[in-house]
């Protein structure tokens, strides 16, 4: 799937040149991590990834128990660039306006597109993915997590139906 | 809790490898945490830390609530210091400074730190303000709390006032120094400039030197050093040594120079004269021999050792300009990190809901 990913991103790129794929703390930075090393390899080229961390730029601040914060790691100047955001699932949207607002921080990149590896729905903002993984339908209340080898020791996406 | 798996599939980054999973099963490599809890709790960090309610003294933390702080500071580090160094975090809320007694230096830091959160700050201050017609402390407070502040950093001459004022207020309350008492924010930073310059701390040697008894910088420092598993030292005029300080859990050691070779950090307090009001020691060139650093003292400390000060210095005193300036001096970083460690302790105070009610994704 992040093969097919790897593709569409470099066939809306027409390339990799000036792509630099930005991972979403804490799961999307090791899906960004490899789609760069799958384009990388596929275009023969390096391919500059680094991560973002959004909790700061939330809107749901003193609604909810404060996350722990991650490390905002950009290797590289975003602007003038294509940046690729990274994230596992789409939902609300909300991650993903602060992402847009946390980026906008580092600089003014040409343009922004949003690769997500499952999109579960139930947008409360008007905000789209570019790339989709996989369309994943879901109940508000269900809880989907995406599992990564590189931080839960196995690639799964996990759906839970919360008890009532 | 039950929870019922529905539907799984693999994100299939090489189908090959993906292992056949079980949905809703703890995967193997996190350790056995309860499965109620529906959070991905995966990451080392994400183990349940007690939520901060209020910063009034290091001896109401426990290890893990340091350690989170200090894991904070160190990601809002880079953006403290970066171009555009402000974030959108904390906006609507307000934070009062209420400074009794004077203190520049921490009251900049304190509004820098709200300020890079995008916080309003109120700056209150004892001279030219209601405290000084006469009003009480309790109305001081009541009056702010009419007024809707969301947080309340107080320095005061007095010791237990900020632990007086929680009890006013519902609001979080930061305590930036009181009395003889307690100055937590000032010993997190210390920490966290020496984990940075050092790693664990866990077994490192820290050598404080000075006036153990009038310094609520010391009285903190040595409780956070113990939470984070540091040995501490102390060297001091006899004068100026608390009694049983032995309980601390410190080791007093008679002479500077005995202690130097081992040390991993020295930590020289300031000599505070307003404290001073009777002779604690016969004179500051007696002092600057014994309890001083200066460049010999320096030359014996090993490579790695660093050498810090909360300021502000007595240059000539309790430092020689050589090693206030010197590489091993870690002065000017304490200042900066500061910022990032008090941004830590808002964020952590402010951005927390006022009841429990954390919600999935």
């Amino acid at each position: 799937m992040l093969r097919r990913l790897a593709h569409e991103l470099i066939e809306a790129n027409q390339g990799a040149e000036g792509l630099v794929l930005v991972g979403i703390q804490t799961r999307g930075l090791p899906l960004a991590q490899r789609l760069a090393r799958l384009i990388g390899e596929i275009e023969g080229t390096e391919v500059p990834c680094g991560a973002l961390d959004v909790t700061l730029y939330r809107d749901d601040l003193g609604r909810r128990a404060p996350k722990s914060l991650h490390a905002t790691d950009v290797p590289v100047d975003v602007t003038g660039r294509t940046v690729v955001l990274v994230d596992d699932v789409l939902y609300t949207g909300r991650t993903i306006r602060a992402a847009l607002d946390a980026l906008n921080e580092l600089g003014r990149p040409d343009r922004i597109r949003l690769v997500v590896l499952v999109d579960r729905g139930h947008r409360e903002l008007p905000i789209r993915a570019d790339h989709v993984g996989k369309n994943l339908p879901t109940a508000y209340d269900d809880r989907i997590r995406v599992l990564v080898e590189e931080t839960d020791g196995q690639d799964a996406v996990v759906s839970e139906e919360v008890p009532a | 809790m039950t929870q019922q798996p529905r539907h799984a599939s693999s994100p299939a980054a090489d189908a090959a490898t993906t292992p056949a999973t079980t949905p809703a099963t703890t995967p193997a490599t996190t350790p056995a945490t309860t499965p109620a809890t529906s959070t991905a709790t995966s990451t080392a960090t994400a183990t349940r830390v007690a939520p901060l309610h209020h910063l009034l003294g290091i001896d109401d933390l426990d290890a893990a609530q340091v350690v989170h702080i200090l894991d904070t500071a160190e990601q809002l580090l880079p953006i403290a210091t970066r171009e555009r160094n402000t974030v959108p975090t904390l906006r609507g809320k307000v934070v009062c400074n209420l400074f009794l007694e004077d203190s520049t230096r921490t009251r900049i830091s304190f509004d820098l730190a709200a300020k890079r959160l995008s916080a309003e700050v109120l700056n209150f201050s004892a001279k030219g303000s209601s405290v000084s017609k006469g009003e009480s402390f309790k109305d001081t407070a009541l009056t702010l709390d009419a007024m809707g502040v969301d947080c309340v950093v107080v320095r005061s001459g007095s010791s237990g006032a900020p632990r007086q004022l929680a009890r006013y207020l519902d609001v979080p309350i930061m305590n930036a120094g009181d009395g003889w008492h307690q100055h937590p924010t000032q010993a997190l930073l210390d920490v966290f400039t020496m984990r940075r310059h050092l790693g664990d701390l866990a077994g490192r040697r820290v050598v404080i030197v000075g006036d153990l008894l009038h310094s609520r910088v010391a009285r903190s420092e040595v409780q956070a050093l113990n939470l984070v598993g540091a040995q501490v030292s102390v060297v001091a005029p006899p004068t100026l040594l608390p009694p049983e300080v032995e309980r601390w859990g410190v080791e007093v050691v008679p002479s500077l120079d005995d202690a130097l070779p081992d040390a991993d950090v020295v930590y020289l307090l300031r000599v505070q004269r307003e404290r001073m009001h009777r002779a604690f020691f016969p004179s500051t060139r007696e002092y600057q021999r014994l309890w001083g650093m200066d460049g010999r003292r320096l030359r014996q400390l090993k490579d790695h050792a660093i050498v810090m000060h909360p300021g502000p210095m007595n240059r000539g005193v309790e430092i020689t300009g050589e090693v206030a300036d010197s590489d091993q001096s870690v002065i000017t970083e304490q200042v900066t990190n500061g910022i990032a460690v008090r941004m830590a302790c808002l964020y952590l105070l402010l951005a927390a809901p006022a009841v429990d009610e954390e919600a999935g994704r």
